[in-house]
């Protein structure tokens, strides 16, 4: 059982990164145009990588 | 008087629709600058698809000095930032040249805190996302090594789950905590106030039972209850956002500039909002005025249907008083800014907003009802419990156990979220209607109209005269002097007459009206006296003369034009039982008109802006639940005033604002608006029942002290789940 000394904190981290994710993804403005974004993928004037 | 030739009007092609927009318009009072550089942000109109964004993106990147634009496709906001040599009116043409409307966007101070405020919300969302995810995975580790976990080990597992929930309860929790000590400090209570208590109880349990080595700890509970309430307080402000953003661009396609003439003589366009009283003001032909106006020079004709209601122009001198929404028709004004001074009509329908607004502050929603009967019967259930139990014998500890857990499984969760979905459901579904709802309750005072009280310029009617008498060579030859006006009447005429010339040496006279020479002869087109017609026969309606060399006097005669739906829908809405009645500050015969033709018995003509509030009072006084339907200043204090009341897309922002739902369709909106909000209202009914079914099987669970964290949970998260299905219903049957 001494497994969950590790399993724990890895589980918190992970979900901690998603949460990280989160609040970067809202602080940048990114669902304020859904509609935009949705057609901006489809945008084809990108140059090649 | 000053003659103006109007042979350089920058006006349509075919002479059929003179821009209003593109006149006075000047888009560099609205940059924001920076570091050298410039920021303009336009709310463009007619974008559709993801070509528009990158052909006005591409456009615009091509200009020279252009660093970025951003075109927003939701909410079609476009934000430019340049360096010189490129300038906004450049700019703002170059997206006008490309087939869309522009017009300048300045956001207001109530939609930055809005969206912060759901920002936050959001935010805090994610947090108690975060935490009930990680209490969980231990919740259930608990629940599932139930009898076969170490009593050290489950301890371990409550401690982490504490020290995860105590900053998440602190950091998502304060929105309640905040709203909840306001209403206490003012000696009220809110749905904010109990769910604090269960959310604080629930954690002071926990840490208790934590620390003592007990078997049940109810942090998860706790978290998960403010998950659930986050979501209905987020949607709630998600709502209010949109609503005040579709109603704040409705009210930006009239942002305009206004010329302000310095100090020097030297004229400069500034934003309506950095007008001082005092200031020297030009108004242009065609314009409309932003603040009130004392005039210093000129004589026009201005049209005041926004303001007063009346559809006929006036002519308006020096020394008068020029009301901010009326529009200059034919010659150029100069006057000095007022500001809000106590004669202004301004300040006297604010104060009649102020009251409205009071007025609807004191109405009771369903919820607050709800919750006015659920707080003292819950509290007072819990402390019941915890007394039972005492008196029968347990210890002081299990019978707080109790109490506590009641409190717990009692919280308003499904309360909370009742309204808030079925509201959401509602207004998306208006909004699809192209009805933008400024409030979420203001769906349960709409369900509850009786009694429809209609303005009629601009709501009923178009505001624009037609003409409606036959004529022959007359009409073509009349349009080519009318061309040169900007006269309701002349529109009107030219309408009818299409496209054509315009007559030589045109010349307008404030009042009179308009002569020229056609092929070499001279004609007037105008007033009966002005044009040496004989003033005869009282026809009602506006009408026009037109005479000249060699041709004898012809009669045009105009009629208000009704909406293109209003007799159907207005027979829709008799049908639902509404008593309907017209309250409009127009002239009797134009009112009487309208009512004859629209066969409503009851009108009001003549009424002034404290009377249309009077009759409002009236009507409610006599138990009566209005819905006013309104777009001018004269109408905003009705419009406060009365039980609900809605504004169409063109109304004045002050009326906008005083109004409770904003449409941008026909009069047909209106009864969409009242059946949506009818079954919202039976919906939201509906939810608190089922909130209530779901508290008469939890309470007796509760207080016979079977409640466990797991019964706690799966309970919560089942009636929040029933009630938002619930409400999703509304979607289905409304596309039907």
């Amino acid at each position: 059982m001494n497994v969950i000394v590790y399993l724990i904190p890895v589980a918190f981290g992970l979900g901690a990164l998603g949460l990280g994710a989160f609040l970067w993804s809202v602080n940048s403005d990114q669902y304020d145009d859904l509609d935009g974004a949705a057609h901006r993928i489809l945008d084809q004037t990108d140059k090649p990588l | 008087m000053s003659d103006l030739f109007l042979t350089s009007d920058p006006g349509c092609p075919s002479g059929l629709a003179p821009p209003e927009t593109s006149l006075a318009s000047d888009f560099s009072a609205f940059v924001r600058q920076k570091d050298g550089l410039n920021t303009i942000t336009l709310s463009v109109r007619g974008t559709k698809c993801g070509g528009c964004l990158s052909k006005i993106e591409r456009t615009l990147k091509a200009l020279n000095g252009v660093q970025s634009a951003r075109m927003n496709l939701s909410n079609g906001k476009l934000s430019i930032t340049w360096v010189s040599p490129s300038d906004a009116n450049q700019i703002a043409e170059s997206v006008r040249a490309l087939g869309y409307g522009v017009s300048a966007f300045s956001e207001d101070k109530t939609a930055q805190s809005v969206k912060s405020e759901e920002r936050g919300l959001l935010i805090s969302m994610g947090v108690a996302a975060f935490a009930l995810a990680n209490i969980m995975l231990l919740s259930v580790s608990v629940w599932g090594g139930h009898g076969e976990m170490g009593e050290d080990t489950r301890q371990a597992l409550h401690a982490i789950s504490g020290l995860i929930a105590f900053p998440v309860l602190g950091f998502s929790g304060r929105h309640f905590f905040k709203s909840a000590f306001t209403a206490l400090r003012h000696g009220h209570a809110n749905m904010d106030v109990p769910i604090s208590l269960a959310l604080v109880l629930a954690f002071g349990v926990s840490i208790w039972e934590t620390a003592t080595g007990g078997a049940h700890a109810y942090f998860d509970a706790s978290v998960m209850l403010l998950f659930f309430l986050l979501i209905g307080r987020f949607l709630d402000a998600r709502l209010r956002r949109q609503a005040h953003a579709a109603a704040h661009d409705l009210a930006a396609l009239q942002n305009r500039s206004v010329q302000r003439q310095r100090s020097g003589g030297l004229i400069e366009a500034v934003r309506a909002d950095a007008i001082a009283q005092g200031d020297i003001i030009l108004l242009a032909a065609g314009e409309r005025a932003v603040v009130d106006l004392k005039i210093t020079d000129g004589v026009s004709g201005i049209d005041e249907s926004l303001v007063t209601g009346e559809s006929l122009p006036r002519i308006i001198g020096r020394g008068e008083t020029l009301y901010a929404g009326s529009l200059n028709l034919d010659h150029p004004l100069q006057g000095q800014a007022l500001g809000s001074t106590s004669d202004s009509l301004l300040s006297e329908i604010g104060a009649m907003l102020e009251a409205g607004e009071q007025k609807k502050a004191r109405y009771r929603q369903i919820a607050d009802k709800a919750v006015a009967l659920y707080v003292p019967f819950v509290h007072a259930t819990a402390a019941l419990a915890f007394l039972a139990w005492l008196s029968l014998g347990a210890s002081i500890h299990q019978a707080v156990l109790v109490a506590v857990s009641t409190l717990i499984i009692t919280c308003p969760c499904a309360l909370a979220l009742a309204a808030p979905v079925a509201q959401v459901v509602a207004a998306g579904q208006l909004f699809r209607h192209g009805i933008y709802l400024r409030s979420g309750d203001a769906l349960e005072r709409l369900a509850e109209v009786d009694h429809l009280v209609l303005d009629k310029t601009g709501t009923l009617t178009l505001g624009t005269p037609a003409l409606i008498s036959e004529h022959g060579d007359e009409l073509y030859l009349a349009a080519q002097l009318a061309r040169a006006s900007r006269h309701p009447l002349s529109r009107a005429l030219v309408l009818a007459a299409g496209p054509g010339p315009l007559a030589e040496r045109t010349t307008e006279h404030a009042g009179l009206g308009l002569e020229g020479y056609i092929d070499g002869k001279w004609f007037r087109l105008g007033a009966a006296d002005w044009v040496g017609a004989p003033e005869s026969e009282a026809i009602g309606g506006p009408s026009l003369w037109f005479a000249g060399e060699g041709t004898p006097p012809t009669h045009f005669r105009f009629e208000d034009q009704l909406h293109a739906d209003a007799v159907q829908s207005l027979e829709a809405l008799k049908q639902l039982g509404l008593d309907i009645e017209i309250l409009s500050g127009d002239r009797r015969d134009a009112v009487a008109q309208v009512a004859r033709r629209l066969s409503i018995q009851d009108w009001r003509a003549t009424v002034t802006p404290n009377g249309k509030a009077a009759r409002l009072e009236a009507l409610q006084k006599a138990g009566k639940h209005v819905l006013m339907v309104g777009d001018g200043l004269n109408d905003a204090g009705a419009l406060a005033l009365a039980h609900a009341s809605l504004a169409p897309g063109g109304a004045m922002d002050i009326s906008q604002s005083a109004s409770d739902a904003v449409y941008a369709g026909g009069l047909s909106s209106i009864r969409t608006v009242l059946s949506v909000s009818k079954r919202t209202k039976s919906l939201m009914l509906q939810n608190f029942g089922l909130a209530a079914a779901y508290n008469c099987i939890a309470v007796p669970i509760a207080v016979t002290g079977h409640v466990t964290p797991l019964i706690a949970a799966i309970a919560m998260s089942a009636s929040s789940l029933i009630v938002t299905l619930n409400a999703l219903r509304l979607n289905r049957r409304g596309s039907e």
